[in-house]
């Protein structure tokens, strides 16, 4: 689009009473006027937007930068003053919290991840089928994906007591040889018990990304696989897991970021104890930022997550660009 | 058809019933575990504190018999001011859904059919911005955004003031803008014809006509999609409002219920309450259940 004569002249670019050029002249010059004024418009209309991003993403982010090397407090009457790098040392030399949030962090990433993109798969393999009411089931595995998070959480704490739903289902499953335990005041299964929920609330989403990945997989391929006399086994591990490398990495890219932002379960479910076995970065960085007022500490941990969230980000581009 | 040809084509056929038995059989035991939480919930909500804890132990405690009585909705009421909180989630996140639909199209719009400087640095800094979690930046933003100033009356007299704790543009203005949103419109808007443009800029359309006139009504299905996507985590806010607002009749509906956790838990009444705050969007997922599954699609598609 170059060529002035081939962009319209709007008729109000030159109006009656216009200083009246030579005809070629005075289309270039309207031509140059309308693209300056799309220019000022095109940026008119994306403003709105990009000052909002600026305001609410770009400066929090450069924040989050900025205060970790600081000792910034939420409510003080002094100015943040620079520390250095004493929030980060800080954190891995003398907060021992810290370090069992991260811990916790990736324990419960390295459960959720695989099981949750796993059991997805599943799922959508089994409603991807063409039987007769299999909408219905997409409907019901997708439900405690639109319930709150915090609505599951507190459910699910209800029936984690020791005279709960859980304990008694397991007791009839077992004839009555089970004994009742308070799945979150016990160290060793606080986390696992989250876990639980946290897959059983958000395996229903993947499942919809691995479907809209299953059915973008030509039906033709599984035709001539069948000719030529191949199993549903290995129909599934030559034509369907291959066709499905790039919704693979979108799943376990989005998964790992949830699962590493662990915190609403967290806070509503066992405030990060019992001792610490359930805190995480998150929810230590809430703890310390907010509640405890410790915004430069508090950001420190933010940016940490930050980093481990970016490197995720860049090892998925590196993944999908072997592909490609 | 009455002679059995051979037994192969039998056998095959005897496979594939099999097969579909078996995932019938698989689909209902996971349906059973994906709603008996949620069917104990509502169930729950209608029975006496006592009633409950009695009919955990048996198959009772799915199914609404017994004491059955609005008794802990009513109790909801009465200990907080649930309809304030409701209140307060919808005007929350019509506003957000509503704004954001508006400022993130008008983004869209120009990001993919209009020619401006930085244009397309523009667009590749809004996918990049894409990968930063809310919950990266939600301590520095506290910060942030107790220092931004405000307009305030006092007495009728405008005056400056700072600091956007406790008030509804907090839990409203960061997130109109929405890089993903701007994305999805930005890739719809794209598939649209551009001839249409230059037509209506022959007749002498300016650019916010055609955005408003020829290309938003064309682009129905992007309108819905963005809302849907934008609607479940405006209705769940949570991590947010904990923090910026401490006063009680500003709070949304996620964080009023720990009002329920000071002394001995009233589960039946918590019941109530979580029951209350999910069948509204239960009721519009599932009568929206087909566009909503082909938006959660669609926000896989990218990968």
């Amino acid at each position: 689009m170059t060529t002035p004569t081939s962009t319209p002249v709007p008729p109000h670019a030159s109006r009656p009473g216009d200083r009246a050029p030579a005809a070629a002249a005075g289309r270039r010059h309207g031509t140059r006027a309308a693209r300056r004024r799309e220019g000022r418009a095109g940026f008119g209309m994306a403003a709105p937007a990009l000052v909002l991003l600026l305001l609410f993403l770009v400066i929090p982010v450069l924040l989050a930068f900025g205060l970790s090397f600081t000792n910034a407090r939420l409510i003080s009457p002094n100015p943040p003053r620079f520390v250095g790098l004493d929030n980060f040392l800080r954190a891995f030399t003398a907060d021992p919290v810290f370090l069992r949030s991260m811990l916790n962090t990736f324990v419960f990433a390295a459960v959720v991840v695989p099981v949750q993109a796993a059991l997805g798969l599943l799922l959508a393999v089994l409603v991807n089928q063409k039987i007769r009411g299999v909408t219905a089931f997409r409907v019901i595995f997708f439900i405690p994906v639109v319930t709150s998070i915090v609505v599951v959480s507190i459910l699910w704490r209800f029936m984690y007591q020791e005279n709960g739903l859980i304990n008694s289902m397991i007791d009839t499953i077992t004839f009555g040889a089970w004994q009742g335990m308070a799945w979150l005041n016990d160290p060793s299964t606080a986390l696992g018990a989250i876990i639980v929920l946290s897959i059983w609330q958000a395996v229903g989403f993947h499942m919809l990304i691995w479907l809209s990945g299953l059915q973008t997989i030509p039906e033709a391929l599984y035709e001539a696989a069948r000719m030529d006399g191949a199993t549903p086994r290995q129909q599934f591990a030559n034509v369907t897991w291959p066709g499905l490398h790039s919704t693979m990495v979108f799943v376990l890219v989005t998964i790992t970021i949830a699962a590493l932002g662990l915190f609403v379960q967290v806070d509503v479910m066992t405030q990060g104890g019992p001792v610490n076995s359930t805190s995480t970065l998150v929810y230590h960085a809430v703890r310390k930022g907010y509640r405890e007022l410790e915004t430069g500490y508090g950001a420190t941990i933010s940016l940490i997550f930050f980093v481990l969230v970016l490197i995720i980000a860049l090892v998925q581009r590196h993944l999908t660009r072997d592909k490609d | 058809m009455t002679t059995p040809r051979t037994a192969a084509p039998l056998a095959e056929h005897d496979v594939r019933r099999r097969r579909k038995v078996w995932s019938y059989a698989a689909m209902s035991v996971l349906a059973v575990i994906f709603l008996f939480p949620l069917v104990f919930m509502l169930v729950s909500s209608l029975k006496p504190d006592s009633q409950i804890l009695s009919d955990i132990g048996s198959p009772q405690a799915f199914l609404p018999v017994g004491d059955i009585s609005l008794d802990n909705y009513f109790g909801v009421f009465d200990r907080v001011p649930v309809s304030r909180f409701l209140f307060n989630s919808v005007l929350v996140t019509v506003l957000t859904v509503g704004l954001g639909l508006i400022v993130n199209s008008m983004a869209g719009f120009a990001l993919s059919r209009m020619r401006w400087k930085g244009r397309s640095l523009v667009l590749s800094l809004v996918i990049a911005t894409l990968i930063v979690p809310f919950e990266t930046i939600a301590v520095p933003m506290v910060y942030w955004v107790s220092k931004l100033p405000t307009l305030v009356l006092e007495g009728g007299v405008p005056k400056y003031d700072f600091g956007w704790l406790n008030s509804y543009h907090v839990q409203i203005v960061p997130f109109i803008a929405n890089a993903f949103a701007i994305f999805l419109f930005t890739q719809y808007f794209s598939t649209i014809p551009k001839s249409l443009d230059e037509a209506a800029r022959i007749d002498g359309a300016g650019w916010f006509t055609i955005y408003r006139r020829i290309v938003a009504p064309l682009a129905g299905p992007a309108f819905a999609t963005v809302a849907i996507l934008t609607f479940l985590p405006a209705w769940n806010q949570y991590l947010w409002p904990l923090m910026v607002v401490q006063q009680e009749d500003l709070r949304p509906v996620m964080v009023g219920m720990q009002y329920f956790f000071q002394l001995n838990t009233a589960w039946g009444e918590v019941m109530a309450y979580t029951s209350l705050i999910t069948i509204p969007v239960l009721v519009v997922f599932l009568s929206f259940q087909r566009a909503f599954v082909s938006s959660v699609a669609a926000s896989g598609v990218k990968g």
